[in-house]
């Protein structure tokens, strides 16, 4: 079945028909060429294909594109570019908290939220509330890291 | 993933419409559903997305807390009301998935999450719960992380919700609405054990929304804790867990309620046993003999033999440190 979505995506307005199955993931990666969500796990369960919808984190592929229609939804494109880096990606660079950096929009995103929502800010309150984010390469040191310093600004 | 018609009606009459489809299904934060989907272990006809729906309202009414189901699990966990009186499900809800997930996911949909167990979850198996007559290739298979009480011969699968089991602990009601009206189910009765229908998880029936939970008496437990022990620190399904608190109450003459995770086909909870418990005589022997009774009923394969020890450790660490 075809459904009729229209939300705003990055501050632009996205009308498109898509198929009910059709993940927001795949909708930003396929239909809208947003390919730095990555896709991951595509089951919930390593965070790398996290956006924010109207604001919260959340995992895009456990999303339906149909169910985020008339929201907003924010993705790594959004919040900064090479020339006008957000603090978290400059603190991430500074750090070289990544390695592969297949998670890193996942991992990016995911504390760009942190920094919202308010709470402890110790190194291990830091890891708990990023634990939806996997890193196969092991640099959580250095996420760690690069969210403590942003939070410290 | 098979094909369905997805539908967002923005009144409940419009939604129980919507819900004699067959098929039909109801969508709210999806997070479950849209991964059981992928993995085909869900094929419906019609996605009924509820999200529209005015049940996201958090209230007091009388002695009683409400909780509108398509409240997400962060909104509930961060409420004051909860924070402050009812630690226990914070502490659950906070212990369960991710920032990312909590924040998608409904607190009715936390409870009608189906089970992890591996087998319900790939097509390829036979599972009595996923199609009933089957068999249970738990029985004979890898089950290190199954069921060691309420279990039948027909499953042996763990109930996976930590809120459910905070919920148990305070005697919660869920609140379901069908065009027939309105009715409460006690969450010790919502829940149902495997039995000879493995399939049937809840008393929910066709046609029927959660509507909100209540929590009655709320402002009566005095101190709460929910203490998850899980094969790594964080975003981890319970090994064991427990649910725990301190009651100031003339009438049960200052008791605990207990309820365990990761060991029942439901959340497990004995009235019973709590019956030996007080807050002022929390000696090892009495929370032995509590344990003893609260687990009377186990039965244990091989590899779940762990859970029993692992239990009894939780719930004495949990208790202690409440009437410490």
């Amino acid at each position: 079945m075809d459904v009729a979505i229209n939300l705003i995506i990055n501050g632009h307005e996205v009308e498109a028909m898509v198929d009910s199955r059709t993940t927001l993931l795949d909708f930003l990666r396929l239909h809208v060429g947003l390919t730095g969500t990555k896709k991951g796990c595509n089951h919930g369960q390593c965070g790398a294909c996290t956006v924010l919808i109207d604001g919260r984190r959340m995992l895009s592929c456990l999303k339906f594109v149909a169910a985020t229609s008339d929201m907003k939804v924010c993705t790594i494109e959004g919040i900064g570019d090479a020339s006008h880096p957000h603090p978290v990606q400059t603190a991430f660079m500074k750090h070289d908290a990544f390695q592969c950096g297949f998670c890193t929009p996942g991992q990016i995103m995911s504390a760009v939220a942190l920094l919202d929502e308010g709470g402890s800010y110790t190194r291990e309150a830091i890891r708990e509330r990023m634990s939806g984010n996997v890193c196969r390469c092991g640099a959580y040191s250095n996420i760690v890291s690069a969210i403590e310093e942003v939070l410290s600004q | 993933m098979n094909e369905f018609d997805y539908v967002r009606p923005s009144s409940m009459a419009a939604a129980f419409r919507c819900l004699e489809r067959p098929g039909a299904k109801v969508l709210a934060g999806g997070t479950s559903v849209s991964d059981l989907m992928k993995l085909g272990v869900e094929q419906p006809c019609v996605l009924v997305d509820i999200s529209a729906l005015p049940l996201k309202d958090i209230s007091v009414n009388g002695e009683s807390l409400y909780i509108g189901a398509l409240a997400s699990n962060s909104e509930v966990a961060m409420h004051p009301l909860v924070q402050q009186h009812l630690s226990l499900v914070s502490e659950a809800l906070l212990s369960g998935a991710s920032t990312q997930i909590r924040n998608a996911a409904s607190i009715a949909g936390n409870l009608m999450q189906r089970t992890r167990c591996s087998y319900f979850r790939d097509i390829s198996f036979p599972c009595n719960k996923r199609r009933p007559g089957s068999g249970c290739s738990a029985l004979k298979g890898v089950n290190t992380y199954h069921a060691i009480l309420g279990t039948s011969e027909q499953c042996i699968a763990v109930s996976p919700s930590d809120l459910a089991v905070s919920l148990c602990a305070v005697d919660a009601y869920v609140h379901v609405e069908s065009v027939q009206g309105g009715r409460r189910i006690a969450l010790s009765k919502f829940f149902t054990a495997p039995g000879v229908q493995p399939q049937i998880e809840n008393s929910l029936r066709p046609g029927e929304i959660v509507t909100f939970i209540e929590i009655p008496d709320f402002r009566r437990y005095r101190r709460s804790a929910y203490l998850k022990v899980r094969a790594r620190a964080s975003y981890e399904f319970a090994t064991v867990s427990v649910a725990a608190a301190t009651i100031d109450d003339s009438s049960r003459s200052a008791g605990i309620v207990v309820a365990l995770g990761g060991v029942g086909t439901v959340p497990w909870r004995s009235r019973q046993a709590e019956a030996t418990m007080q807050q002022e005589i929390c000696t090892d022997a009495v929370l032995a003999t509590f344990c003893d009774l609260l687990m009377r009923d186990a039965d244990c394969r091989p590899a779940t033999a762990f859970k029993l020890p692992m239990a009894r450790t939780a719930i004495m660490r949990c208790i202690k440190g409440l009437v410490a």
